[in-house]
């Protein structure tokens, strides 16, 4: 069990910053989880890369729509005011700068706003999916991991060590230890897990931890 | 002699003449639009040294079911241009990726809204276009870029296909197709891209004239063959049980 906030509060505290209106897209695993945030009906849509638009919860077992998948591959409900457009136009809303913000789970994050997602040390092949499109092509991009690897590495780096998803595109880093943003050199700190402290976040970060003099700590959702 | 119907009797009949060496692209995304009833039929028919085009390179579903994965499996593979060469978790391993790894499957990993764009490019008759996805990636490494408006593109090409093969939720004898729900994915731009299409049908085929203009998907133009889904071997849920009554609205 990891330090700090859990999945789902990592996953509450980047839901809570969408804004009214968004058009979202989560990507596969941890990012999907910023769907079960209460965050009130705050006329967000979510698009999928399956050009799956306005989907909403994902369905029980028996009340499912074979025919209706979101990019996970879960079998979800459509929102009043959804609409299913093809692969082409899907990647069209992406491409043209029409996603307000991307969450995406992650391997590595770097201070000057590079990640990598895609591909592991010594594979051949990789997954790439719609990341890439997403990376480059969003108005924001949120990034959702623990803080470490499973055996302690850091994973907020100075440099991807991993082949890159895309470069300098990162706004926002949630991990169970805090809330963070990429700013060049070095990692600010925003806010702070409860029951964290500073000097653990250093010891776990592969570069600068830059700590404001006002440290909010993050409020975990009831529930 | 005026056409009649595209409409082919057996999956068989539809995939008979595919000669060795096609290359082959394959609608769906996760489930919905994947046509498995022509991928076994193309296990079946043999051809070999195929291309493939997917947006993964499927044998991840558990009970297996007849997805691309299983012509890889056969033999009948040389390269698989798709948006996954590896399962999204590192430690899901696919079947695929021993045939990868070993060399006797060569791959072509692409993004996957790259990968539907070229697709769209070589069904609208354009050779190649620029994005700003996968700059600055090993993927971007040694190729052609170009700086518009002060951002930097990379180049794509077109992905012309010899046969694309859909899944669709209804289809007339023109060849015009209708889908439901997330089963549209890339279907309609691998139509656009092929040479010949062929879609597996859920319900059965249609006179023409049956399908309101207004709501046809994918033009007749872009369809040489459909076949209606028959409730054995394969049928339209493998693997799943049969939807609520009610549920295809």
């Amino acid at each position: 069990m990891s330090t700090g906030l859990n999945r789902q509060q990592i996953a509450d505290r980047l839901a809570q910053a969408f804004e009214d209106d968004w058009i979202v897209n989560l990507g596969v695993g941890m990012p999907t989880l910023c769907s079960n945030t209460p965050i009130g009906d705050r006329g967000i849509i979510y698009h999928a890369e399956n050009g799956v638009i306005g989907y909403g919860g994902v369905l029980p077992d028996g009340e499912e729509d074979l025919h209706l998948v979101n990019a996970g591959g879960q079998h979800v409900a459509l929102n009043p005011g959804a609409a299913i457009v093809n692969h082409a136009d899907s990647f069209a809303i992406i491409r043209s700068g029409r996603i307000d913000v991307t969450v995406l789970g992650i391997y590595e994050v770097a201070a000057n706003g590079d990640f990598a997602n895609w591909k592991v040390a010594g594979a051949k092949g990789g997954g790439i999916g719609g990341a890439m499109d997403l990376a480059a092509c969003a108005k924001r991009v949120f990034v959702i991991l623990e803080h470490t690897t499973r055996d302690g590495k850091p994973r907020l780096l100075r440099q991807c060590a991993l082949p890159v998803t895309a470069r300098g595109v990162v706004t926002l880093v949630a991990t169970n230890l805090g809330l963070f943003e990429p700013k060049g050199e070095g990692f600010l700190l925003r806010e702070i897990a409860p029951g964290v402290s500073v000097d653990q976040i250093r010891a776990a970060t592969g570069a600068e931890v830059i700590v404001p003099e006002n440290l909010p700590v993050i409020e975990v959702l009831a529930g | 002699m005026a056409r009649t119907t595209k409409e082919i009797a057996s999956f068989a009949d539809a995939v008979r003449d595919i000669p060795d060496g096609s290359v082959v692209a394959f609608g769906g995304f996760a489930y919905p639009g994947t046509p498995f009833n022509l991928v076994g039929a193309l296990a079946d028919q043999g051809a070999k040294n195929l291309t493939l085009v997917a947006n993964s390179t499927g044998g991840a579903a558990q009970p297996r079911l007849p997805d691309i994965g299983l012509l890889v499996e056969r033999g009948q593979v040389r390269k698989v241009i798709c948006a996954f060469t590896a399962a999204t978790r590192a430690s899901d391993v696919l079947p695929f990726t021993k045939y990868y790894e070993s060399g006797q499957v060569e791959a072509e990993l692409v993004p996957q809204g790259t990968l539907a764009e070229r697709l769209r490019a070589a069904g609208a008759g354009i050779p190649a276009f620029y994005t700003p996805t996968a700059v600055g990636t090993e993927l971007a490494a040694g190729r052609e870029t170009r700086f518009f408006h002060g951002r930097e593109y990379l180049i794509e090409y077109a992905l012309p296909l010899d046969y694309a093969f859909v899944r669709a939720f209804r289809a007339d004898t023109a060849g015009n197709l209708q889908f439901r729900r997330s089963q549209r994915n890339f279907n309609p731009i691998m139509a656009m891209a092929a040479k010949m299409t062929i879609a597996e049908v859920e319900e059965p085929i249609m006179p023409a004239g049956a399908i309101d203009p207004d709501e046809v998907h994918t033009s007749g133009i872009f369809v040489q063959r459909v076949v209606h889904i028959p409730p054995a071997p394969v049928g339209i849920w493998p693997g799943k049980r049969a939807p609520r009554a009610g549920a295809k609205s």
